[in-house]
Parts: structure tokens; C-alpha cells; sequence
């Protein structure tokens, strides 16, 4: 330790400054001991315990009363509360019943600490933890020791094969780790949108035309096999991807596209999923054409090939290209051109 | 008073089982050098009680919780008694704390009581760190306890998010999406990071059984051994008490456990237990109906996290759209690592390593039980305002959207000021509070020096006007004379005596340069001099006024003994 630290050895204190010290020793003792009304009144004391007793009989009504309402109020009766809404009756009475029975035995136990139970403050010495240096020394010494006998300290060979074992322990470890699920293939590049894939409204189901937008409409869309996916697959994990935002503006309005023709007489379709950190984005301002994700508020212009404006998403929205089947339904001309979603190292 | 003490059948059953654990576990030694073990009183010491007994809680209603929900993502129709959501798809979890919900008498009362319970415990560890730090109790012997309290903190926010997540609502799920947002990230090895955790794309069918383990075993069962460590080494090393009459370094004042404390602490885990439990029947906390089930193409506008979310997320949201695309190699999204990852990870490094880095800077390796009180380490209180600041900054903008539409602000424009005020406003912080602790230190000294001011004025025979001033009590001098002053550090030589070079010169004169920087500004105490040249004016002063025929209430000071 470097000779200009204030060093004590053994955890007492030795005040440094002259000032302080000296000052402090005619106020070391504690205040007088002031006693209570009910350490020298009996009726004082007698009012405390019948208080004191008061608050744990009302406690053992208040179970009593918990109990009753546990079985007299159904758990599906709601009642209006003013200034608090519609709430579930039983929740309200069991607890406000079971609160106070509880709350109760605690104002009970520390009225009876503060009245009647021995308030004098007491002082007691701190011992110094530390032990003794010529202790602290012969473990020092017995530990030295205890490395020469095992041969730890001495035998090399012996001590680095030990901790080389124990260093490669831990790889079954992560060894095991590996099958938590499978490596990552292509899943997040590809999704359910294909070549003539319709799109579908949800959860209707029902397909998209057209005629269905008019200028400023804003629409929620899947492809239409998600349905049958989902019934196969038991999972959400294609709905995460391919949830789109189907929308239409004038020609004039549709400042660019992120491809050439991937709009169909100004209905453009871009993907659902934030590429911040993948929160479904919501809140569409027709004014504007911005698009607002409610997570934490990257905003992406529709009439601007979905690039962003504001807010920490780094990367536009992908555009699925939009076209009309032969019977005139809107359909997929190909899947995303680009990962949906949120950022990833190898992308 | 010595009452007589009976000895009835409970007595006798008592020393009965004190004598039968003693002859196999020789317990009464222990018993009787701690049953009368003295813990100082005073009410910010019930913070770090309040958030042991909300574990306690928490432990108990979440138990009560785990016989009822089904941490499974597998899809099915709800049917229960909830009928705006009948017929509707939803995971086993969600339909499971629906069933708790509206299905268990009693159930919802308990889902809110953990609910409550979880936001007040990390409350009251938050209060809890933020007392032991402006009042210096973490300096030593007691660093290591402050690591494991950090160490709780970090693991209560874990803990709180998983928790958090189970129900499987749209709030909730939210919350999930973010976090794989977070693990994909990760560089280099995000992506199978992500695909390991949920076992396989999001949202998988995987993650909720995982997370259910980490939440009802692993986090708490870590989480209770360090809180009886915690505890252990608050009981070995014994509280810290505040300075007052008859409280010095090598002592604690304050009431015996048995029976005073004991009854009180008792008492007081009832209350709060009570104050929970009457908050969830009273309260609604979290929903979660309202919300439907999660869907990851569902969301909802204003959708927040618990409070202790709050500043991550707000972090993430202000966060430039920052990502480095490496041709060839990878993406590197700075706009998510840097407030999710990095300056979290500084931030709970910084406030572990705090005692340490103070140590190191004011080179004070004493011993400390009595606390600091906050304005006599300007720097100190100034670190901990800004660091608050900060913290209170990101809080506001993870509620950026609500706050800007509560005000008809522009969102745009809110972000773009904390963007701007997290820069400034610290620091601002830090100067404000600095100068203020100085100035409450200057005015100590002038109390010190000369008494509180009684606001009467005396003309003397020379013409002067004096105000009158009454000396300090015994109680509150032994509070400001509490300050113990550290000489500044000895500017390193470059050299020993034997002329070699000083090793790590460089770490040695950035150490003198922050001791100074830390030291330079302190009001001095007033030295034994000038205390006694004070007293005699007052004295004096005193006496003059006796003669003018002012009622003098106090006594007259009485010149302290030479040493």
C-alpha cells in the first residue's frame, strides 16, 4: 500500500483532525431518557394494552370476515366502485378484509413496542473483526504450508494438468447448450410470401381487391396460407414475418418506391415488422403517410420507399411488391427483397 | 423494573427447548450474545427492511401463483368465465392467468398482490441503495455487502421482467419481441443467440417454459442466498448509525432486538404485508384482459414496461438510428447495443466499483459506522444527483410518447431535447448540488461558530446593534461536529530515496490530482481556536445583553476545559 494512504490496521478509528476530536467528548453521552406516560401513569399504561388489544381483536374479526367473503361473494360478481370503475367484487372485499387483518397485527405489534415495551436507548461497544496480526500471520503461514504439503506450490506439472482439466470442464457445458434449438438457416431471410400468394384481410380471412382501398385507407394483410400454416405448424413465427401494411395513395403522392412497378395503381404494401427491434408498427398518420411504431417511435414515410425519418430504427421498411392475379384479386409478385425485422450481424 | 417472573407451563415448555437445542446444537451461546443485539433506529433504515419483506411476499404469493399457471405457449380456445374473450385463440399462459384471474376466488387478489409486491420491491431496494450511497455506508468495512446489494438489484430487474413476460398478453409479449430485437443485436453471435433461446425464429413455442424456470428457480433461488448473505453481514458487522450525542465510531446506540426491535420489525413486515394486500383489492395492476393475447402483428399505442423498465426503454428510444453495415463481415447495431447493452453494462459497473473508485480517490482506508451525512462529501452527493439526473432523464423519455401527448408536445421535438439534456443536464446537476452541499457545510460552521440567529436585535451604549444569538444544543453540536476531516494526499515523488522511478507514476499523480480536485473546496471545521474565541464573544455578547436587562432563557456556555 502506498505510504500516502490513511491507514488503520485494526478497524479503529483515530481521528485525524485536532478540531473535531476533542470537541466531541463533553456531548458523548446520550441524551436524558425521557419517560413515557405510560412508564409512570398505570392508566396511561392500561389505555395503551386495551389499544394494543383492540387492534388484534379487530384483526381476528377482519379474517373472520375474509373468510365469509371467500365464500359468500361469487368470483364472477363485478360492481361499480365510484372514482374507481368496474371491479371485481370478491377481489375488492377479500382485499380490503384480508389487508386490514393482516395490517392490523403489524399497527398492533408496533403500538405495543412504542408504548409499553422498554424504550431506552443502550449502547454497545463495536468490536474491532479483525484478528489478531500473529493470527492473520500463522494462517498465512498454515495456507503456504498446507500448498507446499499437497505439493500444489511445488509439483508444476501436476498443478497446470489440474487447472488445465478444470479450464476445458465448462465446454460440455456450452457443448449442451447448442441443441436449446436448432442453428439458424435461412428463416430469417424467407417468409410465406411468394409469386401469386393473395393477400388476405385477418383475421376475416377474406380476400383483397382493389376496388376494396380507397385513397388513405390503410389495411392489416396476410398471405393467404397463413391460416393453413398456423393449423400445421402450431406456432407464430410465420405471422412475426409476413404481417403486412397494405395502404393506397394517389400517383402524386407516391413520391418513390423501393422497386420499379411494386405499387399497383398506387396500393404499395410494406412489412408490418419494425426493422428496429421488431415491434408490429401501428399508428399511420394519412396526412403525412408516416408510420409510427409505437415501441419507441422510428417513423418510416410510405410515400418514400418506407425510408425512416426519425427515431432509432436504422434501416427503411422492405416493400413486398404488389400486383393482381386473373381474377383481379391483389396478390404477391415475390417475397420480401430484403430481411424483415429487426437488425441481425449476418444480414 | 424487575417484574417477578413466574415460571408457568409455557415457561417451562420454553426452557425446555432451549435446553434440548442447546445439549445437540450448543445454540445457547449464540442466542445469548445476539438476543440483545442493539440496532440503531431511524426510519431510512426500514428501506432495505421493506424490500426484504416484498420478497418475502413475493415469495409467497408466487408460490400460491405457480398452482394455478401453465407456462405454455401451445395454442388453444379460451372458454372460461371472461366473456369478452370466449372463443377466442390464446396460449395455455395467458388463458391459465385469465383462469386465475376471473376462475380462482381469491386468485386475481393474489396475482395483484405479487404484482404490487414485485414494483415496491424494487422500489424499496432503489430507496434502500440510494440512502446507503449519499450517506457513505457502503464505504468500509461494508464494500463487499454493497456489491451483493447491487448484484440483487440487477437480479430484481431480471426477475421483474421475466415475471412480467409470463402472462403471455399483448404487453407483455411486447416486452419479449424487444428483447429478441436485443439478443439478434448481439454481434457476431446473435443470431444463433436468439435461435438457442427461443429454440429456433421468434416467438417459437419454446421461450415461456424456459423463462418460467428462470423466474420461479434460478433468479430467486440466487437471489435468496445473497439476500441471507446480505442479511449476515449487516448482523457480523453490525448497522451503521448516524451521528448524534453519545454515537461515536466504536459503538452502537439504539434499542436491544429482544424485545423492542424484535416487535417493531415483526410488526412492521405485517404492515407492509397488510398495505400490499389492501393496495390489490383496492388498485387494479396490470389488465391484462383488457390487453387480448399476444400476437406478434398486434400492438398497442403507449404500451410502457413496469417502472424499472422504464429507463432502458427510454434509453432505446432516443438512441440515434446508429448501424454500421461492415462490407463483408456484418451489421453493427449500435442503436440498440449501445443503450440496451452498453451503457447499462457501465452504469452497473460504475455503481459496484463505486467504494473503490471513492477510496481510491481520497485515499481513506478507515473504518466507518458512522454515516456521512450527504452534505459533508459535496462530490460525492454531487456524483450521486447526477447519476439520478441521468437516470431520471432516460425514465422521462421511456415516456416520451405519453408525456409529449399529456402536453401537446411534438414527440419529435421531446426526443430531440433529451437527446440534448442528457449531455447537459448531469453535469449542470453535479455543480447545483455540489455548491449547495458547500454552502450547508459553510452554514454548519457559522452555527458552530456563533449559534442560531434568534432574530433580536440589541442596541449596545456604543451605538452598535448585535443580534442575539442562542448557542447549539449538546444534541445538535454532536451532530455537526460528527465531520471527520481527511489531510489532502501528499503529492507522489518521482523518485524513492534510493532514486528509482516511482512505478505507475502516472496512476499516482491522477490519484493526487482527483484527491485535490475532491478536497479543495471543503468548508474547514472550525479549529479548537476559534470554537473557543466564538464562545468567549458569545459569552460576551450574552452578558451585555443580561445587562441591558434581556431575559436570557439559556445558560450561559461554559468555557471548555483545556486539554
Amino acid at each position: 500500500m502506498s505510504s500516502n494512504e490513511h491507514n488503520e490496521t485494526d478497524n479503529q478509528v483515530v481521528p485525524v483532525t485536532q478540531t473535531s476530536s476533542e470537541v466531541r467528548l463533553p456531548n458523548s453521552q446520550l441524551p436524558l431518557h425521557v419517560l413515557r406516560r405510560a412508564d409512570v401513569d398505570p392508566i396511561a399504561a392500561g389505555r395503551a394494552e386495551r389499544q394494543v388489544s383492540i387492534m388484534f381483536l379487530l384483526s381476528a374479526v377482519f379474517t373472520v370476515l375474509a373468510t365469509i367473503t371467500f365464500f359468500a361473494i361469487p368470483v364472477d360478481k363485478f360492481i361499480r366502485v365510484p372514482g374507481a370503475g368496474v371491479t371485481q367484487a370478491s377481489n375488492l372485499a377479500l382485499g380490503v378484509t384480508l389487508g386490514l387483518a393482516i395490517f392490523l397485527i403489524g399497527t398492533g405489534a408496533i403500538h405495543w413496542a412504542r408504548k409499553l415495551m422498554p424504550d431506552d436507548e443502550v449502547i454497545q461497544s463495536r468490536h474491532s473483526y479483525a484478528s489478531s496480526n500473529q493470527i492473520r500471520e500463522s494462517v498465512m503461514q498454515e495456507i503456504r504450508e498446507g500448498g507446499i504439503e499437497s505439493g500444489f506450490a511445488t509439483r508444476k506439472i501436476v498443478r497446470r494438468s489440474l487447472l488445465t482439466a478444470l479450464a476445458v470442464l465448462p465446454l460440455p457445458a456450452v457443448i449442451l447448450a447448442l441443441d436449446f434449438g436448432p442453428m439458424p438457416k435461412n428463416e430469417l431471410r424467407e417468409t410465406l410470401w411468394t409469386k401469386g400468394m393473395r393477400l388476405v384481410t385477418d383475421p376475416t380471412g377474406r380476400y383483397l381487391r382493389p376496388e376494396d382501398f380507397s385513397v388513405g385507407s390503410l389495411v392489416s394483410a396476410h398471405p393467404e396460407n397463413l391460416h393453413a400454416w398456423e393449423e400445421e405448424n402450431h406456432n407464430l413465427n410465420a405471422r412475426a414475418k409476413t404481417s403486412i401494411l397494405v395502404v393506397r395513395m394517389t400517383p402524386e403522392q407516391l413520391r418513390t418506391s423501393q422497386g420499379e412497378g411494386w405499387d399497383y395503381q398506387g396500393i404499395i404494401a410494406y412489412s408490418k415488422i419494425c426493422t428496429h427491434v421488431g415491434c408490429p408498427i401501428a399508428l399511420y398518420e394519412h396526412r403525412t403517410h408516416h408510420l409510427l411504431c409505437p415501441c419507441h417511435q422510428s417513423t418510416f414515410d410510405l410515400a418514400d420507399s418506407g425510408n425512416v425519418v426519425f427515431g432509432p430504427a436504422a434501416r427503411r421498411l422492405p416493400q413486398l411488391p404488389l400486383g393482381v392475379d386473373e381474377e383481379g384479386y391483389l396478390v404477391a409478385l415475390s417475397d420480401f427483397q430484403e430481411p424483415i425485422g429487426p437488425s441481425f450481424w449476418e444480414r | 423494573m424487575s417484574t417477578e417472573i413466574t415460571r408457568g407451563p409455557v415457561d417451562k415448555s420454553i426452557d425446555g427447548g432451549i435446553k434440548y437445542l442447546d445439549e445437540r446444537y450448543g445454540t445457547s451461546g449464540f442466542i445469548k450474545r445476539n438476543i440483545k443485539k442493539v440496532f440503531p433506529d431511524h426510519w431510512s433504515f426500514m428501506l432495505g427492511e421493506i424490500a426484504l419483506y416484498s420478497f418475502i411476499i413475493l415469495l409467497l404469493s408466487g408460490v400460491y401463483l405457480t398452482f394455478f399457471y401453465k407456462p405454455s405457449l401451445i395454442e388453444i380456445v379460451y372458454d372460461g368465465s371472461y366473456l369478452p374473450l370466449k372463443g377466442i385463440k390464446m396460449s395455455e399462459a395467458y388463458a391459465s392467468t385469465l383462469e386465475i384471474s376471473f376462475d380462482v376466488r381469491g386468485g386475481l387478489l393474489m396475482r395483484q398482490v405479487h404484482h404490487w409486491g414485485a414494483l415496491l420491491f424494487v422500489a424499496a431496494i432503489t430507496v434502500h441503495l440510494l440512502r446507503v450511497f449519499f450517506t457513505g455506508a457502503f464505504r468500509k468495512p461494508r464494500e463487499l455487502n454493497w456489491v451483493i446489494g447491487v448484484g440483487l438489484l440487477v437480479l430484481a430487474i431480471f426477475e421483474g421482467f421475466s415475471g412480467y413476460s409470463l402472462p403471455d398478453d399483448l404487453l407483455s409479449g411486447t416486452g419479449i419481441r424487444i428483447a429478441s430485437g436485443i439478443a439478434l443485436a448481439i454481434p457476431v453471435i446473435g443470431t444463433y443467440v436468439s435461435f438457442l433461446v427461443f429454440g429456433g425464429e421468434f416467438p417459437g413455442l419454446d421461450f415461456m417454459s424456459r423463462l418460467y424456470t428462470l423466474h420461479v428457480l434460478i433468479i430467486p433461488g440466487i437471489m435468496l442466498a445473497l439476500i441471507t448473505a446480505h442479511l449476515m453481514l449487516v448482523w457480523f458487522q453490525k448497522h451503521t448509525q448516524y451521528p448524534g450525542p453519545g454515537r461515536t465510531n466504536n459503538n452502537v446506540v439504539g434499542y436491544p432486538l429482544m424485545p423492542a426491535y424484535m416487535a417493531k420489525a415483526g410488526g412492521f413486515f405485517f404492515i407492509v404485508f397488510g398495505f400490499l394486500v389492501l393496495l390489490a383489492g383496492l388498485v387494479t395492476i396490470n389488465p391484462l384482459w383488457a390487453y387480448g393475447p399476444y400476437m406478434p402483428d398486434q400492438v398497442t399505442a403507449g404500451s410502457q414496461p413496469d417502472w424499472y423498465i422504464g429507463w432502458l426503454d427510454g434509453g432505446t428510444r432516443i438512441m440515434p438510428n446508429w448501424e454500421i453495415v461492415i462490407a463483408g463481415i456484418g451489421t453493427l447495431s449500435l442503436n440498440i447495443l449501445i443503450p440496451a447493452v452498453v451503457v447499462p453494462g457501465i452504469m452497473f459497473t460504475l455503481l459496484a466499483l463505486y467504494p473503490w473508485i471513492e477510496q481510491w480517490i481520497t485515499g481513506d482506508n478507515r473504518a466507518h459506522h458512522i454515516l456521512e451525512r450527504p452534505r459533508n462529501n459535496p462530490n460525492r452527493t454531487g456524483i450521486g444527483v447526477m447519476s439520478l439526473t441521468f437516470y431520471g432523464l432516460l425514465w422521462i423519455a421511456g415516456g416520451n410518447d405519453i408525456i409529449a401527448q399529456m402536453l401537446d408536445l411534438s414527440i419529435n421535438d421531446m426526443t430531440r431535447l433529451i437527446r440534448v439534456a442528457i449531455f447537459v443536464a448531469p453535469p449542470l446537476a453535479f455543480v447545483i448540488t455540489k455548491r449547495i452541499c458547500l454552502s450547508l457545510q459553510h452554514s454548519d460552521k457559522e452555527r458552530l461558530l456563533h449559534g442560531d440567529p434568534t432574530g433580536r436585535l440589541l442596541r449596545l451604549p456604543s451605538g452598535e446593534f448585535i443580534e442575539v444569538h442562542e448557542p447549539l444544543s449538546d444534541n445538535v453540536k454532536a451532530v455537526l461536529l460528527a465531520r471527520t476531516e481527511l489531510p489532502m494526499l501528499q503529492p507522489p515523488a518521482e523518485v524513492d530515496q534510493s532514486g528509482v522511478k516511482t512505478p505507475k507514476l502516472w496512476a499516482k499523480k491522477l490519484q493526487h490530482r482527483l484527491n485535490r480536485w475532491w478536497y479543495v473546496d471543503q468548508i474547514p471545521m472550525p479549529t479548537i481556536a476559534e470554537l473557543e474565541a466564538a464562545k468567549h464573544h458569545a459569552v460576551h455578547e450574552l452578558q451585555e445583553a443580561q445587562a441591558l436587562g434581556l431575559e436570557i432563557t439559556h445558560d450561559l456556555p461554559e468555557p471548555t476545559k483545556s486539554h
